[in-house]
């Protein structure tokens, strides 16, 4: 309890005083993603309550059923994924727990440290804060989706059934509140304390001290360290992840391979440049000795 | 150049049953564009978080830039190098690629959620040099525009002895003596748009095939590789030339002319080599790869590669190095044909088929609605070609049919 709180105070001032406007790009060199923000969720503490579910929607000014409503059980029939509706969803996996009981799994966007969403973006309306959060900024959004296409975790979704003004809808691990020194939204209201908020660096530990001292409860595996070049958002479990539908990725970061491709052809235009004159040479040196009395070479005129 | 001059205005009537059917199609899909305007592109689509992209983006705009590369490749042969003897070819390909481009933006403004911020990437606030796609929208603009004023002289050619505006008659002599000018003048600076288009062409259609290699892991091996760039230009030359043949050939049957096969026939040859060219690079990086093994996996994707590679690749590869079928207007057809439907099949395969949601639920399959659309883009396309072809020079005309 004293270890969580220390990590809310530390997060939630680290978030503070790295600045909330820091404009930074996925890949910023100077930017050493274990001294932002991040959660570790410990499944094994999870008991599918969903109050958390609850709790995002009311964060985020969301149509929000009654608390009382997050009670039946009935949704844990079917797997589900967050949506436009809800950031962050519970599922339920029957008999997956520690020991024969059912294991309990929050999903909700990962806030990569390498975000395949933000390089993706045409316009620059996802951004990868320096502190932490990927957030998105609707007003520059032309609505492409290449984002939901690019997310390897399959997490932004869309308002398909909005005409005027659709949004990408995700969890921006409430940075409203980060701002305000709190911590999200679903985090705070954990009844069990599932999660802890706090820097990534500090986080990565307290997973690894878990994962030691009790080596019999957990998997030595924490999802999000390193996956795709790690991720803010961590999870530990006593179960494979792959067996909680988590994709098993590879350790690389996938974002560097196209934009080291994309600022290699165009790098200060020079490439393209040098085409241009090269092609021009072709068209001079090639230019048929005959059509000296021509006007042009290239386009026809009338006759 | 005597050849080229001879290009005029076709003045056949418009409307034939086949325009009218076209007509038809297009005016459909106006009024299903219209209710995706009103109720959002969940009333009409089958996209989903699974499924970001459908046709729209995979035929309209992804094969739609392909097929709109007769342009510069035509360009590249007959301005950069000099191959007058194709000088008749050059503007019904500057025409196509002027409005394929045209129609790819229009189907692009259909699928865009947020049409209306359309023009936000180029503002320096919003510029992301780390996305393909950026470069790929500032390309299409950036060429757009080219082609429009590469298209100048051949309206300025028509008109500039006429005009005849029908409220505005004192702006007819000013209007007159800006065409006569621009048709005397707009030669000698032609070539620095001609060799921009082409370099624009390479930089976005090579984006094109960039944009999905961030999607590596969601991508199946057959069609992903850090290489895509490169396949999607290759592709792209490979299938410009095709494009101009088939859109000559049917040119010509629609208007009644001679095909022009004494073109067509020696402008065939270059095929087997652009073609080549690409499939012996995807062969190459299939092996080096060695990703050959889902080819014959017996999966749903494995079957849709071996068509793509053997009926858009291999078959026609074959029938273009064949004295026989360039010198068969039906067979050149056909061979070309297979071409231009082989780089759409994989530019569908690509943002498609290969693509693989994490969580799928089940596969994307297009709506009765969406395939209107995309079908009423073509046809929309080809009623304003049939338009200005008729009423500017750009076929070369003369050539009754015998």
């Amino acid at each position: 309890m004293e270890r969580r709180d220390f990590f809310k105070f530390m997060g939630a001032t680290g978030a503070l005083l790295s600045g909330t406007t820091a404009q930074a790009a996925s890949h910023n060199p100077d930017f050493d993603p274990n001294e932002g923000v991040g959660v570790l969720t410990d499944f094994t503490e999870c008991i599918g309550c969903r109050e958390c579910e609850w709790a995002c929607k009311d964060a985020h000014n969301m149509e929000t059923p009654p608390l009382e409503s997050y009670k039946d059980k009935s949704v844990f029939a079917e797997y589900r994924r967050p949506d436009e509706k809800g950031y962050t969803v519970v599922n339920r996996f029957a008999g997956k727990g520690c020991g024969e009981i059912d294991l309990d799994v929050k999903v909700q966007c990962m806030h990569c440290n390498d975000p395949a969403c933000v390089s993706a973006c045409i316009v620059g309306a996802l951004e990868k804060q320096d502190f932490g959060p990927v957030t998105y900024d609707a007003w520059k959004c032309i609505g492409c989706r290449y984002c939901m296409v690019a997310c390897p975790f399959e997490i932004p979704a869309y308002e398909y059934d909005n005409a005027l003004d659709p949004l990408v809808q995700k969890c921006d691990m409430c940075i409203t509140r980060l701002e305000l020194g709190q911590v999200p939204a679903c985090v705070e209201i954990c009844p069990r304390n599932a999660m802890t908020f706090g820097k990534r660096g500090d986080l990565i530990k307290l997973a690894h001290q878990k994962i030691t001292e009790n080596p019999d409860k957990y998997i030595d595996h924490v999802y999000g360290e390193h996956e795709l070049g790690g991720t803010a958002w961590m999870f530990i479990s006593c179960e494979p992840f792959e067996e909680l539908k988590f994709p098993k990725l590879q350790e690389a970061s996938v974002v560097r391979l196209p934009e080291s491709i994309q600022h290699g052809i165009f790098k200060y235009f020079i490439p393209p440049a040098m085409f241009y004159g090269f092609l021009g040479l072709i068209m001079h040196l090639t230019k048929p000795k005959s059509d000296e009395s021509q006007e042009s070479e290239t386009e026809v005129h009338h006759d | 150049m005597t050849e080229h001059a001879m290009a005029a205005p076709l003045k056949q009537k418009y409307f034939t049953p086949g325009v009218l059917v076209l007509t038809a199609l297009f005016g459909t899909a106006v009024v299903i564009a219209l209710i995706r305007f009103v109720f959002g592109l969940g009333a009409v689509t089958n996209l989903n978080t699974q499924y970001p992209w459908g046709i729209w983006i995979a035929i309209d705009v992804a094969s739609g830039v392909a097929l709109a590369a007769g342009g510069f490749t035509s360009a590249f042969l007959i301005h950069i190098l000099h191959k007058e003897e194709y000088h008749v070819l050059s503007r019904p390909a500057l025409l196509t690629a002027m409005l394929g481009y045209t129609f790819v933006v229009l189907g692009l403004l259909v699928d865009l959620g947020r049409y209306y911020n359309v023009w936000h990437p180029v503002l320096p606030s919003m510029w992301q040099g780390n996305s393909a796609l950026f470069e790929v929208g500032m390309c299409v603009m950036t060429y757009l525009t080219v082609l429009y004023i590469e298209f100048i002289p051949i309206v300025a050619e028509e008109y500039r002895d006429r005009v005849n505006l029908p409220i505005f008659k004192f702006l007819n002599k000013p209007l007159g003596r800006l065409l006569a000018f621009l048709d005397t003048k707009m030669g000698k600076i032609m070539f620095i748009f001609i060799i921009l288009g082409v370099v624009l062409s390479f930089m976005h259609q090579s984006s094109l095939g960039a944009l999905m290699v961030l999607v590596k892991t969601k991508m199946h091996p057959l069609w992903w590789s850090p290489i895509l760039a490169l396949e999607f230009l290759l592709s792209a030359i490979a299938v410009g030339f095709p494009m101009i043949i088939v859109e000559s050939l049917a040119a010509s049957r629609s208007f009644k002319l001679k095909p022009e096969m004494s073109v067509l026939s020696p402008f065939a040859r270059y095929v087997p080599i652009t073609l080549g060219l690409y499939l012996a690079t995807r062969f190459a990086n299939l092996t080096i790869r060695g990703t050959w093994g889902y080819a014959f996996d017996g999966s749903l994707e494995s079957w849709f590669f071996l068509a793509e590679i053997f009926f858009g690749g291999i078959l026609p590869f074959i029938l273009f190095l064949q004295e026989k079928v360039r010198r068969s207007p039906l067979m050149l057809f056909i061979a070309a044909l297979l071409v231009v439907l082989g780089v759409v099949f994989n530019r569908i395969n690509v943002y498609l088929v290969a693509y693989k949601p994490v969580y799928l639920a089940e596969r994307y399959v297009p709506t009765l609605w969406e395939i209107l659309v995309t079908v009423g883009l073509v046809s929309g396309l080809i009623l304003v070609y049939r338009f200005l072809v008729i009423h500017l020079p750009v076929i070369h005309a003369g050539r009754k049919s015998s």
